[in-house]
C-alpha cells in the first residue's frame, strides 16, 4: 500500500497541521519509505491472538464519584495564551 | 575543589548522614559546575536559587537527624517531568514558556525523600528521538569523544540531558523516561546505567504524555546501586494513574550485591543481527563469559519475533502520541499562532510548534488510525505485540534473566545518522522489545569501543523481576570494573 500526495494532504488536515505543497513532495516520499518498512508486519501470522492490554494482568481501578479538586480558576488559567474576566479567550468557533 | 561532584549517589548519601559536607556545599559545587559546562547543553532551565533553599531546608533536617532517603543529594530532573513554578516544555517550541501549577507524582516523590532539584534536563522533543537532535533548544552534546577526533557525538536520546549530566559529573543522578529505549541508550551511550522498570511501577502523572502504553519512567546514574536508591524512591501507587501497580516497591538496593550463582541467563540467537559490529559481539561474549565465571547457567533462548518489535512500534506510538498530542490546540496553554479562523489557527500552531520529526510521527499516527486502517496497523501491531510478550514468557520458562547488547553501536556524530528516519530508528532495535512487552530493562556500561567510546550490555528481566536485573547488573558492573571517565575537554 502505498502512500499518495492526496493521503498526505488529507492525514496533515486530520493532524492540524498546515503543510505547504512542497513539503508534500518531501513528505509523501518519507512516509513510504517508513509505512513500507512497516508493512513487514503483514508477514506476521496474527490469526486468534488477542491484542495486547498489559503485562501485569490488571483490572482497571475505579474510585468514588466525588470532586476531588476545583475552586483553582487562576491556576486553570495560569498558562493560557490568552484569558480575560476569569475565560479563556479564543477565536470565533461559530460563523 | 570539586571533588563532591564525582561521588556516587550511595557515597554522597553517607557523607551527607554523617555531615563529613552539607547539602549547601555539594550543592553550590554542582551549580558551579553545571555553569561551567554549558557547551554540553545538558541543562534547558537551571534552577540554583531553589535548589539552595532545598539545600538548606536539608541541612535544618540532617542537623535534628532526620531526613529522607535521598535528604540533601543534588539531581537533575529530564524536562518531561512537570515541576510547580518551573517551565517545564518537553523541550517543544509549542509548550511555550509552560509552567506547570502542580508537580508530577516521580519528582514529589524524591521531594518528599528529601532530594534537591538542580534544573531541568534537555530532550528530544516529547521523547521522540534518539541523538537528542530533535529538541527545540540545541542537542546536547555527549562528554565523551572519539580518540583522537574532536567532533561532537550525541549523547543518544531521548533522555540525552540526563545521561550527558550524569556522565559530566552535573547532578548524582538524573531523572529520565523510556518509550522504546530512552533510557538504555543514552546511558549506553555515556558511560552510566539506566533502568526503565515494568510498566506501571512508576506513575505517569504529570509526565508529559509521549505514548501512554509504553512511556515509563526511571533513573540514569553512575552506578547500578545508585539506580537501585533513585527507583525505590521514584516508584509508587498512584491512583492519579489508573495504570499504575497497587503493589509494594521491594528493597532493590540489597540485590546489587548478590551476585548470579544459580542464575540462568538467556542469551538471545535472533539479537545477533547481520551487520553488527564485531566489538559489540565480543562485548556480548564478554559479559557470557563473566556472568558464566560468577556461576550462572548460560541458556540458549530464542525470541522468534525480534525483528517485528520496530515495526510495530512504530505504529503503536505514533498511533498513541497523535492521540495524546491533540491536546495542544493554543487555546488552553502553550504556544498559540493566529490564523484566518479556528482550524487556521490550530494549523498555525501546531505546524510552528511541533519539529519536524513530531509531525512525521503525528502524521504517521494520524494515518494508520484513520478510517478503515484500523484494523490494518494499530490492532495488528497490537496483536504483534502479544506475540512478542509471548516469545518472553516462554523464553523465561528456561532463564531467570535474559542478557543482550543495549545497542548495535557507540554514540555517533550529529548528523550521521539523521538523514533517512529508519535508520535512526534502527538505535533502538534491542531496547524497543522490552517496552512493547513492557519488561524491566536496565543498561549497564561494560566496555570501550576501538575508538574509547563506552559500550553497554543490557539485562532484561521478567515482569516485576527488576531484582534480577539488579542482581545481573551488579555482577557485571562488578566484571567489568568499568571506570572510565571522559576526558574534560569543555
Amino acid at each position: 500500500m502505498s502512500v499518495t500526495k492526496d493521503d498526505v494532504r488529507k492525514v496533515a488536515r486530520l493532524s492540524r497541521i498546515a503543510v505547504t505543497e512542497e513539503h508534500v513532495e518531501d513528505l509523501t516520499g518519507e512516509l513510504n519509505s517508513i509505512m513500507g518498512w512497516i508493512d513487514q508486519l503483514n508477514e506476521v501470522d496474527v490469526d486468534g491472538v488477542e491484542p495486547m492490554t498489559s503485562v501485569v494482568e490488571t483490572k482497571l481501578p475505579m474510585r468514588e464519584d466525588v470532586v476531588t479538586d476545583g475552586n483553582i480558576q487562576d491556576q486553570v488559567l495560569a498558562n493560557a495564551p490568552r484569558s480575560e474576566d476569569g475565560f479563556f479567550v479564543v477565536p470565533k468557533a461559530v460563523e | 575543589m570539586t571533588e563532591l561532584t564525582k561521588l556516587t549517589l550511595a557515597a554522597a548519601l553517607d557523607g551527607l548522614k554523617a555531615k563529613s559536607f552539607s547539602a549547601r556545599e555539594i550543592t553550590q559545587d554542582f551549580i558551579q559546575a553545571i555553569e561551567q559546562s554549558r557547551v554540553l547543553n545538558a541543562y534547558v532551565v537551571e534552577t540554583p536559587e531553589k535548589a539552595l533553599a532545598m539545600a538548606d531546608a536539608s541541612d535544618a533536617r540532617l542537623a535534628k537527624g532526620e531526613g529522607g532517603k535521598l535528604e540533601g543529594a543534588p539531581l537533575g530532573i529530564k524536562d518531561l517531568y512537570c515541576t510547580a513554578g518551573v517551565r517545564t516544555t518537553a523541550c517543544s517550541n509549542i509548550l511555550g514558556e509552560f509552567t506547570p501549577t502542580y508537580e508530577s507524582t516521580v519528582t514529589q516523590n524524591l521531594w518528599d525523600q528529601g532530594a534537591v532539584m538542580l534544573g531541568k534536563l534537555n530532550m528530544d522533543e516529547f521523547a521522540m528521538g534518539s541523538s537528542n537532535e530533535t529538541s527545540r533548544f540545541g542537542p546536547v552534546v555527549n562528554p565523551w569523544r572519539r580518540e583522537g577526533d574532536n567532533r561532537d557525538l550525541t549523547p543518544g536520546g531521548s533522555s540525552g540531558g540526563s545521561a550527558a549530566a550524569v556522565a559530566g559529573d552535573l547532578c548524582l543522578a538524573a531523572t529520565a523516561s523510556d518509550t522504546g529505549g530512552s533510557i538504555r541508550q543514552p546511558a549506553a551511550f555515556t558511560g552510566t546505567v539506566g533502568i526503565k522498570p515494568t510498566y506501571g511501577r512508576a506513575s505517569r502523572y504529570g509526565m508529559v504524555a509521549f505514548a501512554s502504553s509504553l512511556d515509563q519512567a526511571g533513573p540514569i546514574s553512575k552506578t547500578v546501586e545508585d539506580s537501585a536508591i533513585l527507583l525505590e524512591a521514584m516508584c509508587s501507587h498512584d491512583p492519579k494513574d489508573s495504570t499504575s501497580l497497587n503493589i509494594e516497591t521491594p528493597d532493590w538496593r540489597s540485590d546489587v550485591a548478590k551476585g548470579v550463582k544459580g542464575m540462568r541467563i538467556g542469551i538471545p540467537k535472533e539479537y545477533r543481527m547481520d551487520g553488527m559490529s564485531e566489538e559489540i559481539d565480543k562485548l556480548w561474549e564478554q559479559g557470557i563469559e563473566w556472568l558464566k565465571a560468577a556461576g550462572a547457567e548460560i541458556v540458549d533462548i530464542s525470541l522468534p519475533h525480534t525483528k517485528y518489535a520496530l515495526p510495530a512500534y512504530y505504529i503503536v506510538a505514533p498511533a498513541e502520541a497523535s492521540s495524546n498530542l491533540a491536546r495542544y490546540d493554543g487555546m488552553r496553554y502553550g504556544a498559540r499562532v493566529d490564523g484566518d479562523n479556528l482550524a487556521g489557527t490550530y494549523e498555525a500552531t501546531r505546524a510552528d510548534g511541533f519539529g519536524a520529526e513530531v509531525q512525521r510521527r503525528l502524521m504517521i499516527g494520524t494515518y494508520v488510525l484513520s478510517s478503515g486502517y484500523y484494523d490494518a496497523y494499530y490492532l495488528r501491531a497490537q496483536k504483534v505485540r502479544t506475540k512478542i510478550l509471548n516469545d518472553f514468557v516462554e523464553a523465561f520458562e528456561s532463564c531467570d534473566a535474559i542478557l543482550t547488547p543495549t545497542c548495535p553501536s557507540p554514540a555517533f556524530a550529529f548528523g550521521e545518522k539523521s538523514g533517512d528516519p529508519v535508520e535512526m530508528y534502527l538505535n533502538d532495535v534491542f531496547t524497543v522489545t522490552a517496552n512493547l512487552a513492557g519488561l524491566p530493562g536496565i543498561s549497564i556500561p561494560a566496555g570501550l569501543s576501538a575508538g574509547g567510546l563506552p559500550l553497554g550490555l543490557q539485562v532484561i528481566g521478567k515482569a516485576l523481576d527488576e531484582a534480577a536485573c539488579f542482581r545481573v547488573g551488579g555482577e557485571l558492573e562488578r566484571a567489568a570494573g568499568f571506570v572510565a571517565k571522559p576526558e574534560k575537554w569543555w
